[in-house]
């Protein structure tokens, strides 16, 4: 491939990793220098940097078609871009909800924002990448930041242990994702994932399957797939809310990149092993998930095994493995993490100073104590257990769809028996905040009313994008098919 | 009016959201409001009966509008003469319960009638749905509104009982659910009537039917899955109860006649002596556990799995008929019979659970032992409750009796054992039910609460007066009813006979 002279047009398309990067050396002066007294201005600014940024991503970003640029390390099409605004969002409205939390805690530090940016500055690398080098400079950029945000409550043992866990847990993962690469790099003699995937078709070598088999081993675990979950729940658990909410949302779409432009793009020849392999664990992941879930009494692990099951169903999008069934499980992605910002934000309102609000108990007539936080998360609740008219009933819908298409009977049966398996402990969050009194005197949740506002519109966003699904849809088929 | 159908499943959802937000504190106009949409959609759906052309099965009022262009789903509303008549009983049993809810509900009143108003919209919203996937939608909605209501103002039990419900009835969905995105692969579209359109072989009919049947069993219900209504009926509240008895039961008869019937004919055919055989288990022994009941409203819940029987029995006692006689005279009378039984139905078992709902207000108890020689402190009342009593048993010149009479006639000619088991059910319907009426209305003052009893107030008197209105004008006079059944009878008698191989 002939390389581009290198531009200042030619760098437009990467505007938004360029952007980052200067906004998070910014962001780091301005904390050294800003001091204990003017605490709030680094976030403040962090939002600010990330609204520019997605305004210059709009404004510059956008490419009329796929263009490779870095010598082809690097991919700008209309998938990356959109993900990349969606990262944008995502990340703050996260940062948006937990400002008061890390408050309360004393740990609104400046550094936090800046792991935030860089872990955003991680998807973003992941989400453009088409080399195997750059994918996995990507992966590592998130997982350090994360790592070092789910410890940054440095007094806490809990996160200090749950960060251990994540690290070394993860740690082996990359290895297993190296391994693979290597393999395939061997085998291929290419790094680009354009390359390898016009090299790679017909059957499959026992080499490829070797390799193949790390990779997928390594995607699973930083999805969450059964059986490379474990770490998943304790980080969860043990994490700062507020770290939790972070790296349930924004990754997933990172994840979802990482399975897509590796497994559906890059090893798309050998596609009929690989979604035998994710078959397998898409079924143990549904019902580990969903079953797992039903006897937990901590309110942030029950969504982590919710989490788990929902990967399930995104996992079953690439079983289907046909462009319907990625577009598939990029919808069900994005309504997931629409859905996991606002249940991790209601916790998020729910605890105040020494109260973390994280066990099932603590919401126990919620909605006496605070109707409108109590009506947010029945939408949210209801959503997750895909009943119409919430846009979850959508994703799943359109999960089934793709398996019928693909002629995965026995999944569809599963899958729906799953959903149902689903729905009771969904339900039950709801029984103990609509049906229960309030058991004792539990700390007034917060009152923010910006947050309050957000976390609304999340709401309504549920419901809107629930009666009306036809534009999201549509847009995750164009993003797929461009 | 164009959008009339829109108009009357909007308005009550947005005066449900209206009522909500005026909330708890400003309740009296709340209530108002609420009272005041209810009437408007009854009021709406006169000009609906009134202007529906009664010479042809095809779908009226019809509306279509692009909803998920990506699937082929339409936002797409019209009905027929099945559809007509439930969406009229929907509107009119919804002011009752209104009406009755007005001083007895003390806790969070405005979402008491925002949940009822919401979920009349919902139900109208699913018998007027032409779109598979827009009937979807509206069915599962439904299933919110009722989960709170049974959740929030049922009895002791009520968690339990709510969260049962939910289940069994989401776990029959999803497999229907499966069927449609099946057919959709298929027929390129959701609309029900290319689903009927659509050609199957009789594997796959008898799947799709076997997973349409679950769903609809569920709701109807059927032995043996229809454990969940005595339990969601004892604990909701009377309101609940009155809902879920006169039209949430009927979206099962519903379904089987909109889409098992025209969609999987030949395994209908094929399976025809398993609903058969269901329904008959549940007139009979359903009938017998009745009897044994210390509760009131379990007692109607039971009876209501009986009576429902007949539904199921007169959809599917066609195949019978037209294998023995060889013709298909006479058949028509089964799906006539079945549609005026799930009419009869929610007027009989709505008014009777308003009724166990006058004396709980009273009393607090709906233990049967609890009760004893009500006549002679609520003459009026008494005289309600025995017209009502009487009606379920299927006495003449009620509306128990049209269907009933219908739905066995028509079993006769198919085989005189079917009639005669059915039949069985006048007596056993008799039992229970008159038995009910002599330990509670009649014999002397029980005890000093019965003897302290007051009558009827207005509010109750105008609630079981138009119900009984309605039980006696149907029974009396049920040639309209029929008439606007009629051409859409005998479509669907012709769909379901046919065959797709």
């Amino acid at each position: 491939m002939p390389a581009n002279p290198m531009t200042l047009e030619s760098l437009a398309p990467a505007i938004a990793e360029i952007w980052l990067v200067a906004a998070i050396c910014c962001v780091l002066l301005v904390d050294v220098f800003a001091g204990e007294r003017r605490r709030g201005l680094t976030p403040t600014l962090t939002l600010l940097a990330l609204a520019l940024g997605a305004a210059l991503t709009v404004q510059y970003g956008e490419v009329a078609r796929r263009t490779l640029l870095f010598d082809g390390l690097y991919v700008a099409d209309e998938l990356g871009w959109a993900l990349k605004l969606a990262g944008f969002l995502v990340v703050a409205v996260a940062l948006l909800y937990s400002r008061t939390y890390l408050e309360n805690r004393r740990i609104l530090r400046g550094e936090y924002y800046v792991l935030a940016l860089t872990a955003l500055l991680g998807i973003f690398v992941l989400v453009s990448a088409n080399s195997l080098l750059t994918l996995y400079i990507g992966v590592e950029l998130l997982a350090l930041s994360v790592y070092s945000m789910v410890a940054f409550d440095r007094d806490s043992g809990v996160s200090a242990e749950s960060a251990m866990k994540y690290f070394v847990l993860g740690a082996i993962a990359s290895g297993a994702l190296l391994y693979g690469m290597s393999l395939i790099y061997g085998l291929t003699g290419t790094l680009s994932l354009s390359e390898i995937a016009a090299r790679l078709h017909g059957p499959a070598s026992p080499g490829v399957i070797l390799g193949l088999t790390f990779i997928v081993v390594a995607v699973a675990f930083k999805l969450g797939a059964v059986p490379f979950h474990m770490w998943l729940p304790d980080v969860y658990e043990g994490a700062p809310t507020s770290v939790t909410l972070f790296i349930g949302t924004a990754p997933k779409i990172a994840y979802f990149a990482l399975a897509l432009r590796l497994l559906a793009y890059g090893l798309g020849g050998v596609v009929g092993e690989w979604s035998q392999m994710l078959a397998a664990l898409a079924v143990l992941t549904l019902v580990v998930g969903n079953v797992v879930a039903i006897v937990q009494t901590n309110l942030k692990r029950m969504l982590a095994y919710s989490t788990i099951a929902n990967v399930g169903f995104i996992v079953l999008g690439f079983v289907a493995g046909t462009p319907e069934g990625y577009s598939a499980a990029l919808y069900y992605t994005l309504v997931y993490v629409l859905v996991a910002l606002g249940s991790f934000g209601v916790i998020l309102l729910a605890a105040s100073k020494g109260f973390e609000a994280d066990r099932l108990d603590d919401y126990q007539g919620l909605y006496q104590r605070d109707p409108m936080l109590a009506l947010a998360m029945m939408v949210l609740m209801f959503s997750t257990a895909g009943v119409p008219p919430f846009v979850g009933f959508w994703a799943k819908l359109r999960i089934f769809q793709v398996l019928w298409e693909s002629n995965h009977l026995w999944l569809v049966v599963i899958a729906a028996a799953m959903s149902v398996v689903g729905a009771f402990y969904y339900l039950r969050v709801i029984k103990l905040m609509y049906f229960d009194p309030p058991a004792q005197s539990l700390p007034p949740t917060a009152r923010s009313t910006g947050v309050r506002f957000a976390l609304g519109l999340n709401a309504l966003a549920v419901l809107a994008l629930g009666l009306l699904p036809g534009p999201l849809l549509d847009l995750c088929a164009r993003l797929i098919h461009s | 009016m164009p959008h009339l159908l829109s108009i009357l499943i909007w308005l009550p959802i947005a005066a449900g959201v209206a009522v909500l937000l005026l909330g708890d504190r400003r309740i009296g106009a709340g209530r108002w409001l609420a009272l005041a949409a209810s009437l408007a959609t009854l009021a709406l759906a006169v000009p609906l009966w009134g202007r529906f052309d009664t010479s042809t099965a095809a779908l009226q009022f019809v509306e279509r509008l692009a909803w998920i262009p990506r699937f082929q789903a339409y936002y797409a509303l019209g009905i027929d003469g099945i559809s007509l008549p439930l969406i009229v009983l929907t509107a009119f049993m919804t002011v009752p319960v209104v009406i009755a809810g007005w001083t007895v509900i003390e806790s969070r009143p405005a979402q008491y009638y925002a949940a009822f108003l919401i979920m009349e919209g919902l139900m109208i919203g699913v018998f007027s749905a032409s779109d598979a996937l827009l009937f979807y939608f509206f069915w599962e909605a439904m299933l919110i509104p009722m989960f709170l209501i049974i959740g929030i103002w049922g009895g002791p039990r009520r968690v339990y009982a709510t969260i049962k419900f939910f289940l069994y009835t989401f776990l029959g969905s999803v497999f229907m659910l499966a069927a449609l995105i099946y057919m959709y692969l298929k027929a390129g579209d959701y609309s029900i009537a290319s689903l009927q359109a659509l050609p199957l072989t009789l594997l796959e009919q008898r799947w799709i039917f076997l997973a349409f049947m679950l769903a609809f069993a569920v709701k109807v219900p059927m032995f043996p899955v229809h454990t969940w209504l005595p339990d969601a009926h004892v604990e909701a509240p009377t309101g609940g109860s009155v809902i879920l008895a006169a039209i949430m039961l009927k979206m099962g008869g519903y379904g089987f006649l909109r889409f098992s019937l025209p969609i999987a004919p030949d395994a209908s055919r094929e399976l025809d002596l398993l609903v058969i055989a269901l329904s008959l288990i549940a007139v009979i022994y359903i009938g017998f556990v009745a009897l044994v009941q210390q509760d009131m409203k379990k007692l109607i819940a039971y009876s209501s799995i009986a009576h429902m029987g007949f539904v199921t029995l007169g959809a599917f006692v066609i195949y019978e008929i037209v294998a023995a006689t060889h013709s298909t005279r006479g058949a028509g009378m089964g799906l006539d019979g079945a549609m005026v039984q799930m009419i009869s139905h929610g007027l009989i078992s709505g008014a009777l659970f308003l009724c166990v709902g006058v004396l709980y207000d009273r009393v607090h108890s709906r233990q049967i032992a609890d009760y004893g020689g009500v006549v002679n402190t609520m003459p009026v009342f008494a005289a309600f409750m025995v017209l009502f009593a009487l009606a379920n048993t299927g006495l003449p010149g009620t509306s128990g009796f049209v269907g009933e009479f219908l739905v066995i006639i028509a079993s006769f000619r198919a085989s005189f054992w079917y009639a005669a088991l059915a039949a069985v059910t006048l007596i056993l319907g008799a039992c229970y039910t008159l038995w009910l009426v002599k330990r509670v209305v009649f014999g002397a003052v029980a005890n000093p609460k019965v003897a302290a009893l007051e009558d009827l107030n207005p509010r109750e008197l105008v609630v079981l007066g138009a119900l009984a209105a309605a039980v006696l004008l149907v029974g009396i006079w049920p040639a309209p009813l029929l008439k606007v059944m009629q051409p859409t009878i005998h479509h669907l008698l012709t769909q379901a006979i046919a065959t797709k191989l």
